[in-house]
């Protein structure tokens, strides 16, 4: 239990990647690394597809991201119709990909490939919590 | 080429908006007419393979059913599920059930009645399309996905919203003159360019035509096919690949790796290449699907697809005619029986019995059928 506090709309509850919630609570962001083999995950996994271990520990993704591709959604799905319309993006740091959304004040025509941004933990209606990318 | 296993009869049902039926019958159109084509009866069958997307099933595990109402027990049947491509995941499937002599004859049988559920229940499932731990909580939807796709490939390429438009044009050509298309309607560029932004950029008319639908074809191994059909069709190669559900996985957005992974499979088997495809079928789910399927397939360089579509390469009369049955926009995506419905297309090419949208002298035919948003890729090149 845990896990269901992620996002606009929650999915799924139990997870052993469910320290990434109490990460947000503390404005942090955070992937995992194989302390195995060392490959990186984001989103974050219990498990290392890689050498197959489960010897995982949290990093923070910081700094800045350049953004790779978005879109303004403007139909969303059951639960998100009064979201609507929101920029998905999708931002790369550093060769960590992290999958989002942009903050709903960016005005459209400042966006674009390329852009640079950085992410932030943010309280969502009904005491949700996530995460989303800014211009710096 | 290797030419064990053959494709001796296909059937297709109308797409239709709100098919007024129930999923049996759905299938049974299908069968009907795949079954007068191979000329054969129910107990020449080996074995049905039922391919659908479950969430759209109110029945639970419609195989039975449905192998029940073809008349086709006591003979296995069984399900096979790669969303949008599960009918040609089940060709794969057949392939490997003939080939290694399990069964002589196999159905693979496509369908999926979208209707079958609500409107506010298949919005419901739409947001669980990706991955549901990571994306879904975001607000994703399938026409995001590939506007992501469309976003990047517009970046490093200089690809435009007009380009993605004629693309649409096209389609509608065609599927005005595919009696089975749901959209037989004229598309004008202009009419694509001001519709509805669904999820930028892909409009309205970027976006593939729900319908309810199936689709059948028999396969049959070389000894049957020779004995029982006038007009084989052979299945020169199969290639299939995957690639990782989550955007954050994909190395690059402006291509699908699951298609390329799959063509590089076919081509092999088959022993040909790009330029010896008369005409295909691709999974134009958007229209910039089939932009990059262009591209992922070999029939242009990365970046050069934009050229194809410009130049009206992918028209009947051009170099490489593509979707001229009304593909996905047109013609419709009735989820599972996507993949039998595309190749049934290239068969009645190879056979010379396409009518109206026949492209002269087709010998070799290729379709390119994706599952998910480039999660599942199969590849299927098709000789007479
Ligand atoms: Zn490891």
């Amino acid at each position: 239990m845990g896990f269901e506090k992620f996002g606009r709309v929650s999915f799924t509850a139990q997870t052993k990647a469910g320290a990434f919630v109490e990460y947000l609570e503390k404005g942090e962001l955070r992937g995992t690394r194989c302390r195995s083999c060392g490959r990186v995950y984001f989103p974050p996994r219990a498990d290392c597809s890689f050498c197959l271990s489960s010897d995982m520990e949290w990093f923070k993704v910081e700094g800045q991201g350049s953004l790779v591709s978005f879109t303004r959604v403007n139909y969303g799905p059951t639960g998100f119709e009064s979201d609507v319309p929101y920029i998905l993006a999708l931002v790369d740091f550093n060769g960590t990909r992290v999958f989002g959304r942009l903050g709903k004040d960016v005005p459209e025509e400042q966006i674009a490939v390329g852009m640079i941004v950085k992410a932030v933990t943010s309280t969502l209606p009904g005491g949700q919590i996530s995460y989303e990318f800014l211009p710096v | 080429m290797p030419n064990d296993v053959a494709i001796i009869g296909v059937g297709q049902s109308a797409f239709v908006r709100g098919y007024e039926g129930s999923i049996r019958e759905l299938a049974f159109e299908a069968y009907r007419e795949a079954m007068k084509d191979a000329g054969i009866s129910n107990s020449d069958i080996g074995a049905s393979i039922i391919c659908s997307a479950p969430e759209y099933d109110k029945q639970r595990s419609p195989s039975g059913l449905i192998a029940e109402y073809l008349g086709l027990n006591p003979q296995p049947t069984f399900a096979i599920e790669t969303v949008c491509s599960s009918s040609t995941t089940g060709i794969r499937v057949a392939y490997s059930l003939i080939k290694s002599g399990l069964h002589d004859i196999v159905v693979v049988l496509g369908f999926q009645k979208m209707s079958e559920i609500s409107s506010a229940d298949s919005q419901e499932r739409m947001g669980r399309g990706a991955d549901i731990m990571w994306e879904s909580p975001f607000g994703t939807m399938m026409p995001a996905y590939y506007a992501m796709h469309a976003r990047a490939h517009f970046a490093r390429y200089g690809s435009t919203e007009k380009d993605l438009a004629l693309i649409r044009v096209k389609a509608a050509k065609y599927g005005a003159l595919n009696e089975k298309a749901v959209y037989r309607k004229g598309v004008e560029l202009e009419q694509c360019l001001t519709a509805d932004v669904v999820a930028s950029p892909l409009k309205r008319f970027d976006c593939c035509a729900n319908a309810d639908g199936s689709s059948c074809l028999i396969m049959a191994s070389a000894e049957k096919a020779r004995e029982i059909s006038q007009k084989p069709v052979w299945v020169m190669g199969l290639g299939s690949g995957t690639a990782s559900l989550t955007m954050t996985g994909r190395e690059a957005l402006d291509g699908l790796n699951c298609a390329r992974v799959a063509a590089k499979q076919a081509y092999e088997m088959a022993g040909v290449g790009p330029q010896d495809i008369d005409v295909a079928e691709v999974h134009d789910c958007f229209t910039i699907a089939e932009l990059m399927a262009y591209e992922n397939l070999g029939f242009a360089e990365p970046g050069k697809g934009v050229e194809l579509i410009r130049e009206g390469e992918t028209y009947i009369g051009g170099k490489i005619p593509v979707n001229v049955d009304g593909g996905l926009l047109s013609k419709g995506h009735p989820i599972g029986a996507t993949g039998g419905s595309q190749v049934r297309t290239i068969v009645l090419q190879l056979r010379n019995e396409a009518g109206d949208i026949q492209v002269p002298g087709a010998e070799i035919g290729l379709v390119h059928n994706i599952g998910g948003v480039g999660i599942y890729g199969n590849v299927i090149i098709l000789g007479r």
